[in-house]
């Protein structure tokens, strides 16, 4: 049998036998779609292998290790994370809410959060607000059809971070979402986030990946983020691992009339990851930023994968993706701006840059633009290239010695990017990390307490 | 005291020579101007002396403060004291021009076994420069030269000049792009960055800047070699007959 026959008996299994286990893990709403959630997952054959999405990136050695699967929910209480853990970005002032394996801890609600937000656990919000969930949960995921990992979530996820905040209301400190992987022997897990933002309402959201334990992880994340009318959202991810953990992340974003989004990802650590983000613009005036950075060294592996629709006339998405890539890693960026027929004086704007330090590293860029209005402004632009010599040659003519003027320049090219976080303890603190990044001086946040071997 | 003495220099760029034999001898305390036509070698060089690798040297000594120039890589040169204002500053995004200064600043400090300077003090010391060279505080956080106008880049180099406090420095077409007000802000800052200790190559097409910045000692580059030395006469000369009378006289060695 082929090994990826292997892997798609081994879900089967796992789903059938499971089956009680993550409903039990999971409720309401979240139960009622998995059954044909896991059918679509294998009418779409299973794991993707050799698609067009998953060209040059192999699945396999991933998901061909022996997991032990979390289907089982524990309980945990903010407190036993607290411990292992203090995130370096103190200054951010968030409410933070943690994550452990894919569920959400218990007490992760806030009191001081304004009058009619919500923050829960996707399984408490099932239980108590199962008229949000009928209403939003797994509605935006269809643009994502073609990749059946986001069935395979859907089929099973139990739990994550559900958010909502009322019309109106704006948030006035960052929240938080501390995700965790921890366990006692190699693990695959699963995600679900839902995070709802009403008319007018305004949020910023900072989203952490860490590993506690020195296992094989694999966690199949799914975040849907629905933005009404005129709400605004900034959202940030810092995804510092490491070589032993593959994050399939993907975020679906449904965006309404007028609303704002913006999204940076600094993807600094880890052995796979890969980032979907489906965004559709669904209503007139929207905008959306898509910016991101990745610094991968080793036999690292990491892809963006964008996916923009303009679906309402009159919206603008930007995107600016820059990756560093040192030793043998390997990178793909795929970004697809989707115009459709209607969608008269679309704005869209695409730029993937690439520095190369060696000869062993590869990027694979394939910007794609699909128009079918005539009235739009689109550009988009790939580059590939190595250090500037005439730039290096500036910074040591002042005196400054050839590794560090290196290390300044590919901190400069990753800031333009991490320029535009606007939250400014958190801008620092990527920079830093970038900067500690680059010099192979760190592989994870400062006051990680875990050790890695591999 | 001899701080630079140049004998018998030739380079290659891409396999032709563009420095045919340079003699040069720059004292401390001097001012030096490197005059001459398109193409004679000037920008060649002040390349060489800063020590950028694409220029091959093929045969000659630079001595630069007693040590042997040309076996040192580009930074160190810096640390000795060499600066270098470049014909085109290089724009360098994402890199804030105090974070770069205060590198520069540190590594040469450490290079001569110094300890960083006091972050307290660093800034007090770039502001005080600023006002040398008139420019604008908000340069310091915004990237090194991106966007700058042409001006800008040019009173920028000056003050890292300023910064740095270099024993030589070579000033690669500074005039060139600049306006009269800009030119004399530089020169100002140029004249009051002299000391006993120090010296000043300028290259230049023009009289224009060295009527602001005065040289002790003119030299003319043509063809790859030092034709004509002589005092700062000699600028006033040139502006009015041009290069070519120098051409001919050359020919007719």
């Amino acid at each position: 049998m082929a090994l990826s026959d292997t892997i798609n008996h081994d879900l089967r299994t796992l789903f059938h036998e499971g089956r009680k286990v993550l409903d039990e893990g999971g409720a309401g709403i979240v139960n009622a779609y998995r059954e044909e959630a896991f059918a679509a997952f294998e009418k779409a054959g299973g794991i993707p292998c050799g698609t067009e999405e998953y060209r040059y990136t192999d699945l396999l050695p991933v998901f061909g290790r022996e997991y032990a699967a979390v289907l089982k929910r524990e309980t945990l209480r903010p407190s036993d994370l607290n411990d292992a853990f203090r995130c370096a970005a103190r200054d951010l002032a968030a409410w933070t809410v943690l994550t452990l394996n894919g569920h959400g801890c218990e007490n992760n609600a806030r009191e001081d959060l304004p009058d009619g937000v919500i923050v829960c656990s996707l399984r408490e919000a099932a239980l108590q607000h199962g008229d949000l969930l009928a209403k939003h949960y797994n509605r935006y995921t269809f643009p994502g059809q073609k990749d059946s990992l986001v069935f395979l979530n859907t089929a099973f996820a139990q739990d994550g971070v559900f958010v909502y905040i009322p019309d109106g209301v704006v948030l006035e400190r960052p929240l938080q979402l501390i995700n965790f992987l921890r366990g006692e022997r190699d693990l695959m897990t699963f995600q679900r986030n839902l995070i709802v933002v009403g008319k007018r309402a305004e949020a910023r959201i900072v989203v952490c990946e860490h590993t506690l334990s020195d296992h094989y992880f694999l966690l199949n994340a799914v975040t849907e983020l629905r933005l009404e009318e005129g709400a605004k959202t900034d959202y940030y991810q810092v995804q510092n691992q490491y070589l032993g953990t593959a994050l399939i992340n993907s975020l679906f974003v449904s965006q309404q009339r007028d609303s704002f989004f913006e999204s940076n990802t600094a993807t600094l650590y880890g052995g796979l990851i890969r980032n979907n983000q489906y965004v559709r613009l669904e209503g007139a005036g929207g905008t959306c930023n898509l910016y991101g950075v990745y610094i991968l060294d080793k036999s690292q592996h990491a892809d963006t994968c964008t996916y923009v629709e303009h679906a309402a006339p009159d919206c603008t998405s930007r995107q600016h993706f820059k990756g560093v890539l040192d030793d043998a890693s390997i990178a793909n960026f795929s970004g697809c701006v989707r115009v459709e027929p209607h969608a008269q004086r679309t704005e869209s704007f695409q730029a993937n840059n690439n520095l190369l330090l060696t000869d062993t590293a590869r990027i694979n860029s394939k910007p794609q633009l699909i128009i079918d209005a005539d009235d739009v402004k689109c550009s988009h632009g790939a580059t590939v290239g190595q250090m500037d010599e005439e730039a290096l040659f500036y910074l040591r003519s002042r005196g400054i010695g050839e590794t560090e003027a290196r290390t300044m320049l590919m901190f400069g090219f990753a800031h333009d990017v991490i320029r535009r976080v606007k939250l400014e303890p958190l801008r620092e603190e990527i920079d830093e990390l970038i900067e500690k990044r680059l010099r192979g001086e760190l592989s994870k946040c400062h006051n990680c307490i875990m050790q890695c071997k591999k | 005291m001899s701080l630079l003495q140049i004998k018998n220099l030739h380079a290659n760029v891409e396999g032709k020579e563009i420095l045919k034999g340079v003699d040069l001898e720059v004292k401390a305390g001097e001012v030096h101007a490197i005059m001459g036509p398109n193409g004679a070698g000037k920008s060649t060089l002040s390349a060489v002396l800063a020590g950028r690798e694409r220029f091959e040297v093929t045969a000659g000594t630079v001595e630069f403060n007693g040590k042997e120039l040309l076996a040192l890589p580009a930074e160190e040169r810096a640390r000795e004291g060499i600066f270098l204002s470049f014909q085109y500053p290089v724009e360098i995004p994402g890199v804030s021009t105090v974070n770069f200064l205060k590198t520069a600043v540190n590594e040469i400090r450490k290079y001569r076994g110094q300890p960083p300077y006091p972050a307290g003090e660093f800034l007090k010391m770039i502001r005080e420069k600023m006002e040398l060279v008139g420019i604008d505080s908000k340069l310091l956080n915004r990237s090194l030269n991106e966007g700058f106008s042409g001006g800008e880049k040019k009173r920028n180099e000056i003050f890292q000049m300023a910064v740095l406090e270099p024993l030589l420095s070579i000033l690669d077409e500074t005039d060139s792009g600049l306006d009269i007000d800009a030119l004399r802000t530089v020169a100002r800052g140029v004249n009051q960055l002299k000391r006993p200790d120090n010296a000043t190559i300028v290259i230049t097409h023009y009289q224009r800047l060295l009527d602001y910045i005065v040289p002790d000692v003119v030299h003319v580059l043509y063809d790859g070699q030092i034709v004509k030395t002589a005092g700062k006469e000699l600028v006033a000369e040139l502006e009015q007959k041009g290069y070519d009378w120098i051409k001919n006289e050359t020919k007719g060695k």
